[in-house]
């Protein structure tokens, strides 16, 4: 690898550089080879990272001025949102921001599922991305709460009353989250606690995420393994930095969309009403980036049952490389798995929709039937598909189309009309 | 094409899920009114605001609250905007508890701009006991707290029926044509003629609905003037960017692309 050969040009950074190695490091990162032909959807990796750093900045800020206080927390949202010099910027970016965070992490997964990028030699960085993702949902459901409106009181409460499913000791463990007998003020104490936590190690996970990515490198469009560096790659900087910053750019005007014409309404407007355990609202939902697991867990008739297979739906996820059979990574190569892909999608996407319903009639079949396609995918799907499917013929190398001329389309275009 | 048939797919269910599920059967949807705060540039109706703190000031704060504006709040930019010795007038109309004092007494004084909305009652039990064990809900951020948001206040205020026939009410409860559930406890406290206007507005039931919703929806939000006008730079910047941006990457990929 080059970066070995680094020297610093100044004596000073040579003294430094010897004694703690940022230099060598920052010059890995600049240098790092790239394949060339990733398309958009490589820029949610990016696009993440700013999305955290926004959610740590604008958190750090709104907790100088946060009270958590069951009989507090509300007025000084209010107080935030009034009396804060640009509060109401800073709350409505990190409200929004954290859903933005969870469709930029969408697209991410789906983006690995459709290329093949949780397969060998890349299970660690999926499953840290897993961990990631784990402490994202943990996070933004503490989030949710903070603000003691009625949908996160009985957020919270729908929640940490599925711990109480578990046999023998569920009521004491749930007695013991909340910290009383109820959600309560020592519960919106530790939640304020954990939310303030959990970003931090989620920052570490990611520092590990790309230092996991950096051994084997990227994956690419193709899903082949490429030398590097070679022809076929690009350094990160300039060519990959301008690429993810011209997406970022263009994530960030959806994002101020919404922070500035629509800031609500993404939320609840229940959460508006102060917290008041005597009332029950007439629909308890969670945000949008949980519905497909609530309606998982609402799809099961027995309580400890949806509980175990809410957890399944996500924990399935960590041995999606071992489930994979097939030998090629990208599915653009895959004319079958290509499709159950999709109908993955809209499978979650209808999950995500009847989470949203009450949990009745025509809804409760679609979630049922729904449940069952989510488990058959990654259970038989994968295994069966990747063991029988005739894959396409697949290119030696990214450049090698091009090279070998004539009308032949190139691989990169090719790959970017699949999507 | 399969993929095209598959973006079909999942465009149209987009599209269903872009539909809001109706709750209720009966529930009738708000009217829809055409408001001057709404869309990328809205703007608040100055004098529609300063009538509407009128209609609530003579009407709604007999019974409802709104503890987290303070007066000075309506002489600040993007609300009524009402002068200085407006607002100082209207604080120092209302007595405000203060102390202890040094002698370690409660005492009354007469309300400043920095003072909070004084509340017409002294606690929420107090207030749901005497209306007849409905709360009238703090007004603050009342318009964010419903579905429908303005155009359901607005509904409700002018949504006072007769119950239909086979409807029987009980003693305090109205019916209302918006409200879900059509059953309300608050009673239709708006009349033509109720209030006089300074400015000379006929008040109708209508306006004052309106010009109170306004008020309202500016109470919920009084940033919004100023949400709307820096989005706008904002939205504009971003996007100047993001073409000097683009064309950047067009001309560094080039250097790649021209190899090829």
């Amino acid at each position: 690898m080059s970066e070995q050969e680094y020297t610093p040009k100044s004596k000073a950074g040579k003294w430094f550089n010897d004694r703690l190695p940022l230099l060598t490091l920052g010059a890995h990162l600049t240098d790092y080879p790239t394949p060339k032909n990733l398309n958009y959807w490589w820029t949610f990796g990016g696009i993440l990272t700013f999305c955290l750093i926004t959610q740590i900045v604008t958190g750090i800020v709104l907790a100088m001025h946060y009270v958590a206080h069951a009989d507090l927390a509300f007025a000084s949202v209010e107080h935030i949102m009034r009396d804060v010099n640009y509060g109401w910027l800073i709350r409505y970016i990190h409200s929004n921001g954290a859903s933005m965070f969870f469709l930029a992490v969408y697209i991410h997964i789906f983006r690995s599922l459709f290329y093949g990028s949780y397969k060998s030699p890349r299970e660690v960085i999926w499953i840290i991305g897993l961990m990631i993702y784990l402490l994202m949902m943990a996070a933004a459901f503490m989030g949710y709460v903070l603000p003691w409106g009625q949908m996160s009181f009985w957020g919270a409460t729908v929640i940490t009353n599925l711990f109480s499913a578990i046999p023998l000791v569920g009521d004491s463990i749930t007695t013991w989250l909340w910290g009383a007998y109820s959600v309560d003020n020592p519960t919106l104490n530790r939640f304020f606690s954990l939310h303030y936590l959990i970003p931090f190690l989620i920052l570490g996970l990611v520092v590990l995420h790309i230092w996991a990515l950096h051994v084997p490198g990227n994956n690419n469009p193709v899903g082949i393994d490429i030398k590097k560096p070679s022809k076929d790659t690009v350094p990160f900087h300039p060519y990959i930095t301008i690429k993810d910053a011209f997406a970022l750019l263009v994530f960030m005007i959806i994002f101020a969309g919404f922070v500035f014409f629509t800031p609500n309404v993404l939320g609840h407007s229940d959460n508006y009403i102060p917290a008041n355990p005597l009332v029950t609202p007439a629909h308890i939902v969670p945000e949008w980036y949980l519905l497909p697991f609530y309606a998982i867990l609402r799809s099961v008739p027995d309580k400890l049952g949806g509980v175990i297979l809410m957890f399944s739906a996500i924990f399935i996820l960590f041995v999606l490389p071992w489930l994979d059979t097939s030998k090629v990574r990208s599915a653009v190569f895959r004319p079958i798995y290509r499709q159950f892909f999709w109908i993955l999608v809209i499978d979650v996407l209808m999950l995500g929709y009847v989470g949203a319903m009450p949990a009745e009639g025509i809804y409760l079949v679609l979630a049922r039937v729904g449940t069952i396609y989510y488990f058959l995918h990654f259970i038989v799907v994968m295994p069966v598909v990747g063991y029988l499917e005739k894959t396409d013929p697949i290119p030696l190398s990214i450049s090698e189309p091009v090279l070998s001329g004539g009308a032949e389309p190139s691989i990169a275009r090719k790959v970017n009309d699949k999507i | 094409m399969i993929k095209s048939n598959l973006k079909i797919l999942v465009l149209s269910f987009f599209l269903i899920i872009s539909f809001k599920p109706l709750q209720g059967a009966e529930m009738v949807e708000p009217i829809k009114v055409d408001w001057s705060f709404k869309g990328l540039t809205g703007t608040f109706d100055r004098a529609s605001l300063q009538r509407g703190f009128q209609v609530y000031k003579e009407v709604c704060a007999s019974c409802h609250s709104m503890q987290y504006l303070s007066y000075r709040n309506l002489g600040e930019p993007g609300g009524p905007e009402f002068s200085e010795l407006e607002v100082k007038a209207i604080a120092a109309s209302f007595e405000i508890e203060d102390g202890p004092d040094s002698q370690g007494e409660m005492f009354t004084r007469p309300g400043r701009p920095s003072d909070k909305f004084k509340s017409p009652y002294p606690n929420v039990q107090a207030a749901t006991a005497a209306n007849g064990g409905a709360y009238p809900p703090d007004m603050s951020v009342l318009v964010k707290a419903r579905k429908g948001g303005a155009n359901y206040i607005y509904s409700v205020l002018v949504g006072y029926e007769d119950p239909p026939p086979g409807v029987t009410l009980d003693e305090g409860v109205y019916y209302n044509k918006y409200m879900i559930g059509n059953k309300i406890k608050m009673p239709n406290n708006l009349s033509d003629g109720l209030v006089e206007y300074a400015d000379g507005t006929v008040s109708t039931v209508n306006q004052m609905a309106k010009d109170v919703t306004t008020f309202l929806a500016w109470a919920a939000e009084p940033e919004l003037e100023e949400r709307h006008r820096t989005g706008v730079k904002v939205i504009i910047y971003l996007i100047l960017l993001t073409i000097l941006v683009y064309l950047s990457m067009k001309r560094i990929w080039s250097r790649i692309d021209t190899e090829e």
